[in-house]
């Protein structure tokens, strides 16, 4: 199929940035969408341009580094899939497709499709471990975990940290990345000395980045690869605010 | 947002309990509305209660729009650069738009059903008459478009609190595991109560079974 | 780099050498005794001494870590925009330790006898026994820090069998047990970083080591937002930089995966060990076309429930359906009647490949086996293969765009880890003074063949609980080290910015990927899973003319400063290219078979591995050298577990 391609390029933080139009041909059906891409960057250097530049690495969804913003949808429409799980098969020959990169202040654009989320790094040093150093551990059987207790701790610590929940909250928050982690730690029993102030803390730090409130629109789990659940964000308001009383 | 919103809520439950006694007739509507003034009497001085209300009301009112207007300019800053492509929401965009842009659309509804019922500016009775003649006369069925403004700003209202009710709930850290769908409900019963418990009135003078 | 001009595959015999660091006596006491003997430093000290590490996986994340809360000044450093994202995060299956929860007859010796024997004799045992030992340490540890590990309803952790081991070892976090671990080092290494002790440098890449005196000192690195060549320099360096299966371009790596950090130091003169030794995956989903980028693994656990068969007839291009029972050949049951379908990796894809290679291949471009659950669906019905294997086939559907409960899958097998590099002793110290590697970046532990659920452990092994003691024994004596050399460090500035100039300069008419794609193609047809001294020999003549073309005519758009991923990659393919050509001459040397290395001429009558223990008992340990490869042989002495020849039959 042949495709009409919209991609935001952005030569460097300072840059403006625009909109450029690429058209692609003969791409296969099993392609997946990052591929699709290498094989216009092939082209592109070959005609001596600069490639588009975008983040990714293990391409099987599961590093978090891939991420980009397909026809206005966070990893494009596909539900629970991230921007290298996508496959080509969803597009029709012909379509145009517009890519941009998650938009947020504190994702600034490096480069192209390129941002930097280092603010997500700071989030977690707020708070977001365990304080136990190494050697320090009892045995692990010491402390039984009731199963539903350490199945729901699971389902919260999959977020694989994209950003994708930033880049479609309307109002760039970045709630549910902050509150799956406050959530897997706070369900388990090792969580529990620092289950408040880990909240506090890693909220106040999020805030501090300059991401946007929670309005619980919804739209961060909806386009979530791991399908995180909105009442993780809950969770992390209980444990904040029992924080601050 | 939360707090201030819980506040309106349980005012609302209150002000649309009074509203239903119109279905028990004149005196017992006007009875009701003159008791709001003098309760508290002769303890309290004439109209003390319903003050601290009115106060109450419009400091939850001012602090919560004050906190949507803050979230608003938060999330701009959030993102300075806007998409290109804005796709329909993959959430439904429910909430985004019936609480941000319903928001105003109530604002403006209070201010004309205050014009309306409680200062008579624009009631055919005008201030001076019974509140249920203000009522009857403000919904008559000849006025058909005042009652159709009612409708369509009360299910404004339905869908805000629908959002906002559970919303609540969430920010407030209640409604974390368990609790999550059971609330999500409630909120929509609490929603659907208050727009039928509201719009019983209105629509009952407009169709002429209140005269 | 081009210009060396030798004999295909030359290379020369140096002195032998030998681990000195591992003590004697009874293997079960000789990690206590190393660590007693080990010299502390002075806690006022170790924030004065620091420590660079290179790589944040489970070995380099967890090492980086465990110094930080020592006390020490670590600088971290990792090429993705976080330290959450290593490869190590991909790994499905699970982490063995020696718990013996099970109480099914597991123990440390046993764990270490399995790897020992899992390895095909060649891997040493001193690690190996180590390694078996601080098992159940770190699933302590990983507890401890919140990794949600599954649980039974009493609330105690779960385990499964796993890779053809007899107990219940293995503990899991669904499929996503390297997500948890890895997750589990990075909170604590962010808490170092917040606590001040671990100075954080994502989205750097090391590019060159720095040697002064005779001790690695430093390394030199290309900061890949602004473009700019850095230097930091150390008291001791860790590598834990990974493996290098993407010499083979198409693997279950990570894209960014590559050679470069342990490539460099084995040309400053870290002896690279046993590099032909790779493991190859037999179930992963199948190349579909030449775009393609990377392969997918699926879990191994598909073979206890699929059967893997192909058409008895060559060129047979019916749909799978429409193939009658009787002209069906389900290879590996038929091959292996005791083990049938659960054969161990290296022996399902060879005869994957052997089946393929005789024409009778499925889908697109013969490179295919299928693997077929109409027989366990009709068995336990679709919905409890649903329950065991639900995710896996959505992830096969999504990829294929196959329904797996209509049509059997297919599958091929792909590189998947690389058991050799970089040699280290006992402490994990290269044969740099002061240069240590971790994790899948050395060549301990694993012999010729990794078990499965392995490397999870031997990475947090080594950086929780190995490195932290080795390194403070070296450190000890860091008041002797001196300053570092300035023209060591400039030399190794120059170095890096030549040849960033010299792929610019080029412009030529080839991708770097190009390049690489022909590469792999290159080494998978030639010195993947069947090696012949015929195909090594075309292998080592194809790669040195691929390079020189490669020098000559790449074309690397862009400038030196800022964010370019074609430089990046450029510089990584010139690097494989030399590692390749060391991986055929390792191959082309050892003319033996072991584990993950089968060369045709060595198999017994039923087509197994061969291996020779009386020639080949040995770790080659390769050295660098301008005139090509020198080899120095580390015997190996097995004392407790007897050499045999494994059957699967």
């Amino acid at each position: 199929m042949n495709l009409t391609l919209k991609i935001w390029r952005q030569n460097g933080p300072e840059d403006r940035g625009r909109m450029v139009t690429y058209q692609v041909e003969d791409v296969s059906p099993d392609m997946s969408f990052l591929e699709m891409l290498d094989v216009l960057n092939e082209r592109l250097t070959l005609a001596g341009e600069e490639p588009v530049a975008f983040d990714h690495d293990c391409r099987e969804g599961i590093c978090g580094m891939c991420g980009m913003v397909i026809n206005g949808v966070a990893h494009g429409e596909q539900r629970a899939t991230t921007t290298c799980q996508l496959h080509m098969r969803h597009f029709k020959d012909g379509d145009t497709v517009t890519i941009e990169p998650w938009r947020a202040a504190p994702f600034p654009v490096i480069k192209d499709l390129v941002v930097d989320r280092s603010s997500f790094d700071r989030i977690i040093q707020a708070g977001g471990f365990i304080s136990v150093p190494t050697g320090a551990a009892p045995d692990a059987h010491s402390v039984p975990v009731p199963k539903d207790a350490a199945d729901a701790a699971f389902d919260a610590a999959t977020c694989i940290g994209c950003g994708a929940c930033v880049a479609a909250c309307p109002n760039g928050s970045a709630s549910l990345f902050t509150a799956a982690k406050v959530t897997h730690l706070g369900l388990l029993p090792q969580g529990q000395p620092e289950r408040a102030s880990r909240a506090k803390a890693m909220v106040e730090q999020m805030d501090a980045e300059g991401f946007g409130g929670c309005t619980n629109t919804g739209e961060c789990t909806a386009v979530c690869p791991k399908g995180i659940p909105l009442d993780a964000i809950a969770r992390m308001n209980a444990d904040y605010l029992k924080a601050s009383k | 947002m939360a707090i201030t919103g819980a506040v309106l809520v349980l005012f609302l439950i209150g002000h649309m309990l009074g509203n239903l006694k119109i279905f028990l007739g004149a005196d017992a509507f006007n009875g009701y509305a003159e008791w709001l003034r003098t309760v508290g009497e002769p303890a309290l001085p004439a109209r003390t209660i319903l003050t601290i209300t009115e106060i109450v009301l419009v400091a939850a009112v001012v602090l919560h729009m004050w906190s949507a207007v803050s979230l608003a300019r938060r999330a701009a800053r959030a993102r300075p650069v806007r998409y290109a492509v804005r796709r329909r929401s993959q959430a439904n965009g429910y909430a985004t738009h019936v609480m941000r842009y319903g928001g105003i659309v109530i604002l403006l509804f209070v201010v004309w059903h205050l014009l309306d019922m409680t200062f008579g500016v624009v009631n055919p009775e005008g201030y001076a008459a019974t509140p249920y003649d203000r009522m009857v006369a403000g919904f008559a069925p000849s006025r058909w478009w005042v009652t159709s403004f009612y409708v369509v700003a009360l299910a404004m209202v339905g869908l805000h609190l629908r959002h906002g009710v559970w919303s609540a709930f969430q920010t407030l850290g209640l409604a974390g595991g368990r609790s999550y769908r059971p609330l999500r409900a409630l909120a929509g019963v609490v929603a659907l109560a208050l727009v039928a418990g509201f719009l019983a009135a209105p629509l009952a003078v407009t169709i002429g079974v209140i005269k | 780099m081009s210009g060396i001009l030798r004999r295909v595959g030359e290379w020369r015999v140096g002195a032998p050498i030998a681990d000195t660091r591992a003590p004697e006596g009874p293997i079960e006491e000789r990690w206590d005794k190393r660590r007693f003997s080990a010299k502390l430093v002075n806690p006022a000290n170790k924030r004065k001494l620091t420590v660079i590490v290179v790589g944040t996986g489970l070995a380099g994340g967890s090492a980086a870590a465990t110094l930080g809360e020592l006390g020490y000044n670590v600088k971290s450093f990792c090429y993705q925009d976080s330290p959450r994202r290593a490869h190590s995060i991909a790994a499905q299956g699970g982490i063995n330790a020696a718990k013996n929860y099970r109480g099914d007859g597991d123990s440390v010796f046993r764990l270490f006898y399995d790897t020992v024997k899992g390895g095909d004799f060649r891997s040493r045992e001193s690690n190996v026994y180590r390694l078996a030992q601080v098992s159940v340490n770190i699933i302590d540890q990983a507890v401890a820090q919140g990794v949600p590990f599954a649980r039974e309803y009493g609330g105690l952790l779960d385990n499964r069998s796993f890779g053809g081991a007899q107990v219940s070892r293995t503990f899991y976090a669904r499929g996503q047990t390297g997500q948890q671990l890895l997750l589990g080092a990075y909170q604590a290494l962010e808490r170092q970083v917040a606590a001040g002790t671990v100075e954080m440098h994502t989205r750097h890449e090391m590019l060159e080591l720095i040697v002064s005196d005779g001790r690695a000192r430093g390394i030199v690195v290309r900061d890949m937002v602004t473009g700019e060549i850095e230097t930091h320099l150390a008291d001791a360096v860790v590598l834990a930089s990974g493996g290098y299966g993407n010499v083979f371009y198409l693997s279950t790596n990570a894209k960014g995966c590559n050679t470069t950090a342990i490539w460099r130091a084995h040309r400053r003169g870290a002896y690279f060990a046993n590099p032909c030794y790779t493991q190859i995956h037999p179930t992963c989903i199948p190349v579909s076309g030449d775009y393609q980028s990377k392969l997918t693994l699926m879990s191994e656990s598909l073979r206890n429930d699929g059967r893997v068969w192909v058409p008895l007839r060559k060129g047979d291009e019916r749909p799978p359906a429409q193939i009658p029972e009787d002209e069906r050949d389900y290879y590996l049951e038929r091959i292996y009647p005791a083990f049938g379908n659960l054969v161990p990796r290296d022996i399902a894809s060879r005869a994957a490949k052997n089946v393929c290679d005789e024409g009778r291949g499925v889908g697109p471009g013969g490179l295919g086996v299928y693997l077929d659950f109409a027989d366990a669906i009709a068995r336990l019905g679709r919905e409890a293969v649903e329950k065991k294997y639900g995710n896996l086939f959505e992830m096969y559907e999504r990829i294929t765009g196959e329904n797996p409960y209509e049509a059997p899958m297919r599958i091929y097998p792909a590189v998947h880890y690389t058991m050799g590099g970089l040699w280290v002793d006992y402490d994990l110290q290269s044969s740099i003074p002061g240069l240590f590697v971790v994790g899948e970046a050395n060549f301990s532990d694993h012999g010729a063949n990794r078990l499965g659920a392995s490397a999870l452990m031997q990475g947090l092994a080594d950086g929780y609980f190995v490195l932290p003691t080795t390194v403070g024994d070296y450190l000890a004596g860091a008041g002797t080290f001196g300053q570092v050399d300035q023209d060591a460090v400039d030399e190794a500035v120059d170095r890096v910015k030549e040849k960033i100039s010299r792929l610019l300069a080029v412009n030529g008419t080839r991708t770097a990927d190009s390049f690489h794609r022909e590469l792999g193609r290159i080494m998978w047809d030639y010195c993947g899973m069947e090696r012949t001294e015929e195909s090594l020999r075309k292998a080592l003549e194809r790669i040195p003319e691929l390079r020189e073309e490669f020098w000559n005519n790449v074309k690397v758009p862009g400038d030196p400063e800022g964010l370019n991923q074609a430089l990046e990659r450029a510089g990584r393919v010139a690097d494989f290219f030399e590692l390749a050509e060391l991986m055929c001459v390792d191959a082309l040397h050892r003319s033996e078979s072991c584990g993950g290395h089968f060369r045709a001429e060595s198999q017994d009558a039923d087509g197994e591995a061969l291996r020779d223990d009386d020639e080949f008992a040995y770790v080659a340990a390769w050295e660098w050298t301008p005139d090509g490869p020198v080899l120095h042989k580390e015997e190996l002495d097995y004392e407790y577990v007897k050499m045999t020849q494994r059957s699967y039959k």
